[in-house]
């Protein structure tokens, strides 16, 4: 694996929200191929991160830098992001009422493509995309003409995210507590799913509270973020010992 | 750096009115102004049978003693009745009425050609049949011998007086009587032309039946007649669309729309309105004064869907009256407006038969400095029993410059009614916007996405041609809106 330039190099970052200091003086770099995991006790910043990441707006960087390829995020808008790369999951993914799923994602996917100089995909392409990463989330067809998450249980909304990835194909992926809400099914097909799109071109950074979905989606780093900042990296192992004692003893050492 | 989703928005609602292009036509007009002289004028160059004259004279009078109303929930400064042309019409569509279409003048044909609606039946979109309106003359009707071998009529209302006068005789008027209101009566003593339909006993109609209204001519009233009758049993659905040039001055647009739906018949009324709104400042724009009624006997079924993104004060309250026990009444409307429109709108559902039913889901969307206001009135009469009606107003708020105004009004004269209202009032959300973004959609398509959601309920009930225009035209009324 080439090694020159990381995916994502976080450096320094602060941010602030309404004034109030939130990330303060995160760094991470993640290389092509490899999952980060990150974990770290409620309210420690990891949405924030991820926000941030996406370009959201109202989140004020008053220091540091992101560089994605190299190339620093700060000044592009969400969708040129989008368009660069980066999806995000959310943690708490919103309703679109009347929308279906095939209005937003033939939006979403031919908006990508304009962006590479691409024509629109015509609607039998586009379907037969839908259809096959629909199975492979195990997801009922009926699902693609459902308004967007409208009426969906919380762990159907998980389901729909990785299936969004799955169609807009991105290089570096953000799952904020995918796993939460989650049964233990649909969190092995959700795994399955995230494990078949590991390559070496794609990137991960996993928030997640427990260990259970990194038994399924191997880590190569496992991070804690504490008080913005990241205060411990290190191998799977170091899931295991915050499962087994949580964060106290760990933060108390770093 | 990005800009904000108000800027996006805002810009988002700013694009050029596309279908302000004007036309030289040789018009004939009437002399200026009101009179009786004048109501003979038109009765007499219209050809007219002598009831005709009778029920022009009497909405006349009954008009001279009515007062221009201003109770709307919009501002605009009285109109001088006497500064206008009361009758204009393309010489070469007049004088020889052309036969067929390739008699009608070229620039008149160039017209609608412009404006996408195609004359020529072989052109035509597969299932619709077309009246193109200019300047309240009807300049061709398609398919209409197809439809006469189902018995079914569809002609300008011209050519309903001079081919069925009697049928004409019998309905003209019983829904919205001459002197139902000011604009009604203004409309009943001047109109020029407009549809006429009727669908006999039984009979569905395979065809969309539309009219396509244009206004060219200068300071001239628009005062088109449409009158729709479904014998027992029968179905017909029919479309409006219109759009006029841009004009530094008002225009005035002054329609009436009769429904009959006899026994067990059912109507679908559609219309998708893009009259001229004005400039930023409001300057211009047509006032689209209308009066929209049906009578649904005996299980007859009526429905209105409107789609209405243009004029510079929209008032119209397309109505029902539930006449027949088990009549059926819906209302489904989606109403825009930015920067300077005004728009009053809503319906009526008068409950008079048992067992009647109404449904309303209505949309607000307003931008920019405009006003939206949803108005309307459930009536259910002491003889309605078991009487059910069931409301849904919904408004969203674009930026924050405009207003939305509710006002539903509910008088219930049987205890056995049942009557439910629901109404929200909503922004775009922030966090919607983001998450369209966050998946490579750009804030103005993101908006247009949200905005088709939001409407999505009524469009379903448009016609599949029409909801793709109406999806269009969403799109472009709201540019510039957002940021
Ligand atoms: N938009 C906002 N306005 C005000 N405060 C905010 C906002 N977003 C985040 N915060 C604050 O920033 C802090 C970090 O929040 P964040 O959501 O990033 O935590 P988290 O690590 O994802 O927590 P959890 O594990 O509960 O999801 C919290 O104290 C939160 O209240
Ligand atoms: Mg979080």
């Amino acid at each position: 694996m080439k090694t020159e330039t990381p995916m994502l190099q976080i450096q320094d970052l602060h941010v602030s929200v309404e004034g109030r200091p939130i990330l303060k003086g995160l760094n991470l770099e993640v290389q092509a191929g490899q999952v980060h995991a990150i974990m770290g006790p409620n309210g420690a910043g990891k949405s924030t991160l991820a926000a941030v990441l996406a370009g959201k707006e109202g989140y004020e960087i008053t220091a540091g830098d992101i560089l994605l390829e190299g190339q620093s995020l700060l000044e592009l808008s969400p969708e040129e992001r989008s368009h660069a790369g980066i999806f995000l999951a959310f943690q708490y993914p919103v309703e679109i009422p009347g929308v279906s799923m095939v209005q937003f994602l033939r939006a979403a996917l031919n908006a990508h493509r304009a962006a590479k100089g691409l024509d629109p995909l015509d609607t039998a392409d586009l379907m037969a995309l839908l259809k096959e990463k629909a199975q492979l989330l195990k997801l009922d067809p009926s699902f693609l003409t459902r308004s967007v998450n409208e009426g969906f249980s919380g762990g159907e909304r998980k389901r729909a995210e990785i299936f969004q990835m799955a169609v807009l194909d991105p290089s570096l992926v953000v799952l904020d507590e995918t796993d939460s809400g989650l049964d233990i099914d649909a969190l092995k097909v959700v795994s399955d799913a995230v494990n078949a799109l590991r390559t070496p071109e794609r990137a991960f950074i996993v928030i997640t509270h427990y260990y259970r979905i990194l038994q399924h989606i191997r880590p190569d780093v496992v991070h804690i973020l504490a008080d913005g900042r990241i205060v411990r990296s290190g191998g799977p192992e170091l899931a295991v010992a915050l499962e087994e004692k949580g964060y106290e003893p760990l933060l108390a050492t770093s | 750096m990005q800009p904000t989703q108000d800027e996006a928005l805002t810009r988002h609602l700013t694009t050029e009115y596309e279908w302000g292009f004007e036309s030289e036509l040789d018009q004939e007009y009437a002399p200026k102004g009101l009179n009786e002289a004048i109501i003979e004028f038109i009765w007499a160059k219209k050809k007219e049978p002598p009831f005709m004259l009778d029920f022009r004279m009497r909405a006349y009078r009954a008009w001279k003693d009515m007062r221009e109303p201003h109770w709307l929930n919009a501002h605009y400064d009285p109109i001088d009745y006497q500064d206008a042309y009361y009758y204009a019409a393309p010489k070469s569509l007049t004088e020889n009425r052309p036969k067929s279409l390739e008699e009608v003048d070229p620039e008149i044909r160039r017209i609608f050609d412009r404006l996408g609606i195609p004359l020529h039946e072989q052109e035509i979109l597969a299932g619709v049949a077309v009246d193109a309106v200019l300047d309240s003359v009807s300049v061709a009707t398609t398919y209409k011998e197809r439809l006469a071998k189902m018995g079914i009529i569809f002609c300008p209302m011209s050519e309903a007086l001079e081919n069925y006068p009697d049928l004409v005789k019998k309905y003209l008027g019983t829904v919205v009587p001459y002197n139902d209101n000011f604009f009604a009566a203004l409309n009943s003593a001047v109109f020029s032309d407009g549809s006429f339909v009727y669908v006999p006993k039984g009979v569905r109609c395979p065809l969309e039946l539309s009219t396509y209204f244009r206004i060219n001519a200068r300071k001239t009233g628009q005062f088109e007649r449409t009158l729709i009758i479904a014998d027992e049993g029968a179905y017909v659905s029919y479309l409006e669309g219109c759009t006029a040039p841009k004009r530094s001055e008002h225009q005035l647009h002054a329609a009436v729309v009769e429904l009959v739906a006899l026994s067990g018949s059912y109507i679908k009324y559609s219309t998708v309105q893009n009259w001229y709104p004005g400039d930023k400042e409001g300057r211009g724009g047509v006032f689209n004064f209308v009066t929209k009624r049906g009578i649904a006997h005996q299980n007859a079924k009526i429905s209105w869907t409107q789609v209405e993104t243009g004029s510079a004060i929209t008032w119209k309250y397309p109505s029902v009256i539930l006449k027949g026990d088990n009549s059926i009444g819906e209302f489904y409307s989606v109403a825009v407006t930015n920067n300077r429109q005004q728009a009053d709108t809503g319906t009526k559902m008068v409950h008079i038969g048992k067992n009647t039913r109404s449904r309303i889901v209505s949309k607000g969307i307003s931008a920019g400095r405009s006003d939206n206001t949803y108005r309307g009135l459930v009536q259910v009469l002491p003889s309605a029993e078991n009487a059910r009606n069931f409301s849904q107003c919904d408004s969203l708020l674009i930026g924050d410059t405009c207003g939305a105004h509710t006002f539903p009004y509910v008088e219930v004269k049987n205890p056995s009614a049942i009557v439910e209202h629901e109404a929200t009032t909503s922004k775009i959300g922030e966090d919607i916007l983001f998450y369209c973004n966050q998946r490579g959609i750009p804030m103005q398509e993101a908006v247009e996405l949200i905005i088709n959601g939001y409407c999505q309920e009524v469009l379903a009930h448009l016609p599949l041609e029409f909801a793709v225009e109406a999806r269009k035209l969403l799109a472009i009324s709201l540019e510039g809106s957002v940021g």
